[in-house]
C-alpha cells in the first residue's frame, strides 16, 4: 500500500456507494448490464490501474488495482472490473496496448489449452467471467506449445451462457476458427498457472473484501433484530460466533494482503506461490466458515432474495472455487513445501 | 455502514532482526547438537531449564526492549518477536524465565519502583530469576474479579492470606506477582479493591503443593499463603488499580507466537516422516496447516508491530489468541490422520514424542492465559455488541 491508495480508494468507495446499490445488482443478475456502474468506473480510470501510461492505463501500482478490488468486493460490485484488471495486466505483460470496455481474460482454469494455428485459434474456455458482457478477451494461447498472449473480439466468439451461484455470467466461449485482433510473444514466465496465480491473488483480496461486508452486516443485525426482548447480539451464543466470524474476517484480510503484496513483487518465486496458495486456502476457508456464520444470525430473513446478505455470500461461494479451490492450492503448497524438507519448513515460513 | 473490526498493519521486520534471527538459528544448532536440549512441544510452558536461561541471558536475548539502566538491551519488540518464534518453532526449553521476560519485567518497568526496577530487573535480564503469575483462585477462575486472597493491612505493610492455583512453574520460581483484594468487595464495581504483589516465594506462610496434569507433569501448583507478610515496598503500582494494572499486560500475553506455535514441531517432525514425496492427500494437509500459519504469523506480527507502535491492541491480541490456540489442536489433529501417535518403544522417536506432548498438553491451550470463551466475549465487545 502507498499514498495514491488513500486517493484511489476513495474513489472507489464513493463511486461504489453510489452506484453498486441492492437494486443494480440485482437488475445485473436480472440481465440489466449496469452501465452507469461500469461507465463512472471507466471515466475515473480504475479499470486500467493496472496498465501502464503507455499502453493506455492509469499507471498506477499493482497494490492500488488490489485496494481498489477490496472496495469492489466490500460493494460486491456486479461488473467485470476485477477481469478488466486482470486483462489489462496480462495484455500489458505482453506489452500490448490495452482497447476501452469491459474485459476479461482466461483460461480460468490452469489446465485448458487454445491453440494458435496457422493465424487461428482451435479450442474453448469454460466458465469465463462475464465473457457475454466484455467486448474483449486477453487470453494465454499456445503456437506450437509456446504461450503467447492473443487480444480476441468477444464478437467474433461463440458463447454458450452460463451463470456462477452469485448469477453472474460465466460462458463457456469457443474460440474455433477466430482470428484474434493481435498476438504477442509471452515474456519468459508467463503461461496459464502465472495468470491463475495472479487471478486467485485477484479473488482472494475480492474476498476478503466480500467477508467484511457481511461482518458488518452480521453485526449490524444483531443490534437491530429483537428477541426474547432483546437484541439478539446481547445473547452470547450470537456474540461467540459474530466472535469467531471476526477472526475469520482478520485471518482473510491478513492472507490476501500478502498475496497482493507477492503480486506486487512478481517473482512469482516460491516464496510468492506461497503466499499466493496461502490466501486462498485462507480465504476460501473464511468464506465458507464465514457465510455459514452470517445466515445463521440473519436468519430466515438473510435466506430472502430480498435481503442483500446473499450478495455477498453466494459471490464468497463462487469466488473460493475459482483460480484454483482450497484443496488445489493445499496440494499445491504441501508439495511444494514437502520438496524443499523439514529442516527448511520454519526457515520458509519466515521467509529468512 | 462503518467497517467492523480488525486491522493488521504489515510489519517489515528489516536487516537488523533478521540478522538477529540467524544468530539465534546458529546458536540453537550448536546447542542441539551438543544435546543441549531435545526439542518439545508447548515447551514454553514444559521446558525448564535455568542452564539455558542462563545462555539466552549471556546471549542478551532476555529483556531485550528494556532499558540499559536495568541491563536490558534497548531493542524493539519486534526483535524479541524474531528471537521468541526462533526459540518456540525450535521446542526449546524457554519455560523458566518465559513470564519474567514477557509479562513481570515489563509490569516493573511500567508500574514498579525504581529499587524494585534495579534489584529485580538484571537479574532476569541475566536469566538467573524467574517469576509466576498468582491470579486464578480455586474459586475464581474466568471469573477473576472474584477471587478472594486478601490483603490485611498491617505496620509496614500487608498480611495476605488466601490460595492461588494452576499456578505454572511456582516451585521453581523466585517471585510471583500475585492479584490481591486490599479492600472488601463492592459488588457494584467488582474491579476495584484489587492490588498486586510482588511476593518473595521464599516469604514464611507460604507452602507450594504440586498438581500434575494429564501429562503426568507437575508444572502446576496450588499456592498457599498463611499470614504472608508483604512489605509496602513489594507492593506494584498502586493499591487499588490492579485490575487496571492486569488489562496493561494482557496485549502482550496474548499476541505471541507462542499462541499458535507450541505445536509447531509437531507439524515439522510429521513432515520429515511424511518425505519429499507425499500423497496429495497428506499434502493437502501439510499445505492447508502451512496456509493457516503463515496467516497467523501475519496477524500476530501486526499486533506487535501495533505495541512496538505504542498502542495497545488488547482486543486483536485476544483475536490472535483465540484464533492460534484453535490451530494448534487442529495441526495435531490434522497430523495424526496421516502418521498416527505409535506408543513409546525403546528407540528414540522424535515425532511420537512431540506428538505425545501436543496431545496432552492441548486442552491446556485454549483455557489458559484467558480461556476461547472470555476471549470471544473481549471480541464481542470490540465489535460493539456488549
Amino acid at each position: 500500500m502507498n499514498d495514491s491508495d488513500n486517493l484511489i480508494v476513495d474513489t472507489a468507495t464513493k463511486l461504489l456507494q453510489d452506484l453498486s446499490t441492492p437494486s443494480i445488482i440485482n437488475d445485473a443478475e436480472a440481465g440489466k448490464w449496469p452501465g452507469g456502474l461500469w461507465d463512472a468506473l471507466e471515466e475515473s480510470g480504475l479499470t486500467l490501474t493496472w496498465v501502464s501510461d503507455e499502453l493506455g492505463g492509469a499507471g498506477a501500482e499493482v497494490s492500488d488495482g488490489f485496494a481498489v478490488l477490496k472496495v469492489a468486493g466490500l460493494f460486491t460490485a456486479p461488473v467485470p472490473l476485477a477481469e478488466t484488471l486482470l486483462a489489462g495486466w496480462l495484455l500489458g505483460q505482453a506489452g500490448m496496448n490495452v482497447p476501452a470496455g469491459p474485459m476479461t481474460a482466461g483460461p480460468v482454469y490452469a489446465d485448458a489449452s487454445i491453440d494458435l494455428n496457422g493465424g487461428k485459434l482451435t479450442g474453448s474456455a469454460r466458465h469465463l467471467p462475464f465473457a457475454r458482457s466484455a467486448k474483449h478477451i486477453a487470453l494465454i494461447v499456445r503456437d506450437g506449445g509456446t504461450p503467447k498472449v492473443a487480444l480476441v473480439a468477444v464478437a467474433d466468439c461463440a458463447i454458450a451462457h452460463g451463470v456462477s451461484l452469485a448469477g453472474e455470467p460465466r460462458d463457456d466461449v469457443s474460440f474455433d476458427g477466430v482470428t484474434p485482433l493481435k498476438v504477442s510473444p509471452a515474456p519468459a514466465g508467463l503461461d496459464e498457472t502465472r495468470l491463475a496465480m495472479v487471478g486467485a491473488a485477484m479473488r482472494s483480496v475480492q474476498m476478503a473484501g466480500a467477508l467484511q461486508k457481511i461482518l458488518d452486516q452480521s453485526v449490524q443485525y444483531a443490534t437491530e433484530r429483537v428477541q426474547f426482548g432483546r437484541p439478539i447480539g446481547k445473547f452470547q451464543a450470537i456474540q461467540h460466533s459474530l466472535a469467531e466470524l471476526a477472526g475469520e474476517v482478520a485471518a482473510a484480510g491478513a492472507a490476501a494482503d500478502a498475496a497482493a503484496e507477492a503480486v506486487a513483487r512478481g517473482a512469482f518465486d516460491d516464496a510468492d506461490v506461497a503466499d499466493i496458495a496461502t490466501a486462498k486456502i485462507r480465504v476460501g476457508e473464511a468464506a465458507s466458515t464465514g457465510s455459514a456464520i452470517a445466515h445463521q444470525v440473519h436468519g430466515a430473513m438473510g435466506f430472502t432474495y430480498e435481503h442483500s446478505l446473499h450478495h455477498a455470500t453466494r459471490r464468497l461461494w463462487a469466488w473460493r472455487d475459482e483460480f484454483g479451490n482450497e484443496a488445489q492450492w493445499s496440494i499445491r503448497l504441501g508439495h511444494l513445501v514437502a520438496k524443499r524438507g523439514a529442516d527448511d519448513l520454519w526457515p520458509f515460513i519466515t521467509g529468512a | 455502514m462503518a467497517a467492523t473490526g480488525f486491522r493488521f498493519p504489515k510489519v517489515d521486520l528489516g536487516p537488523e532482526a533478521e540478522q538477529l534471527r540467524a544468530d539465534v538459528r546458529a546458536f540453537l544448532a550448536e546447542e542441539l547438537a551438543s544435546g543441549g536440549f531435545t526439542p518439545m512441544a508447548d515447551s514454553w510452558t514444559s521446558g525448564y531449564s535455568a542452564e539455558f536461561s542462563r545462555k539466552l541471558g549471556a546471549k542478551g536475548w532476555l529483556g531485550m526492549t528494556w532499558p540499559k539502566q536495568y541491563g536490558g538491551h534497548e531493542l524493539t519488540a519486534l526483535d524479541r518477536y524474531v528471537v521468541t518464534e526462533e526459540l518456540l518453532s525450535a521446542g526449546a526449553p524457554v519455560a523458566l524465565h518465559w513470564i519474567a521476560d514477557r509479562q513481570s519485567g515489563p509490569l516493573l518497568l511500567r508500574f514498579g519502583t525504581e529499587e524494585q526496577r534495579q534489584s529485580i530487573l538484571p537479574r532476569i535480564v541475566r536469566g538467573e530469576c524467574y517469576f509466576c503469575i498468582g491470579m486464578s483462585e480455586p474459586d475464581s477462575g474466568s471469573d477473576l474479579a472474584s477471587l478472594r486472597s486478601s490483603g490485611k493491612r498491617v505496620d509496614g505493610g500487608w498480611l495476605v492470606t488466601g490460595r492461588k492455583i494452576w499456578t505454572s512453574g511456582a516451585h521453581l520460581c523466585d517471585y510471583m506477582i500475585a492479584l490481591i483484594r486490599t479492600s472488601p468487595r463492592d459488588d457494584t464495581a467488582r474491579h476495584d479493591g484489587l492490588s498486586q504483589f510482588l511476593i518473595d516465594l521464599k516469604s514464611k506462610g507460604i507452602s507450594i503443593r504440586p498438581i500434575s496434569n494429564i501429562a503426568g507433569e507437575a508444572h502446576f501448583n496450588e499456592v498457599l499463603f498463611e499470614d504472608v507478610f508483604v512489605p509496602d515496598s513489594m507492593v506494584v503500582g498502586n493499591i487499588g488499580d490492579g485490575w487496571k494494572q492486569v488489562v496493561s499486560e494482557l496485549a502482550f500475553e496474548r499476541s505471541g507466537p507462542e499462541r499458535f506455535l507450541s505445536s509447531f514441531v509437531v507439524l515439522r517432525e510429521g513432515l520429515r516422516e511424511i518425505g519429499e514425496m507425499p500423497n496429495d492427500g497428506a499434502a493437502g494437509s501439510i499445505g492447508r496447516l502451512v496456509a493457516q500459519l503463515k496467516a497467523l504469523r501475519r496477524m500476530s506480527l501486526g499486533v506487535n508491530g501495533l505495541l512496538q507502535a505504542g498502542e495497545s491492541p488488547v482486543a486483536a491480541a485476544a483475536l490472535v489468541k483465540e484464533v492460534g490456540t484453535r490451530y494448534e489442536r487442529t495441526v495435531l489433529e490434522d497430523m495424526r490422520q496421516h502418521i498416527p501417535y505409535r506408543p513409546a518403544g525403546q528407540s528414540p522417536d522424535a515425532y511420537a514424542s512431540v506428538l505425545r506432548d501436543g496431545i496432552l498438553h492441548v486442552p491446556s491451550a485454549t483455557i489458559r492465559g484467558g480461556t476461547n470463551e472470555v476471549l470471544k466475549g473481549i471480541v464481542a465487545r470490540e465489535l460493539g455488541l456488549r
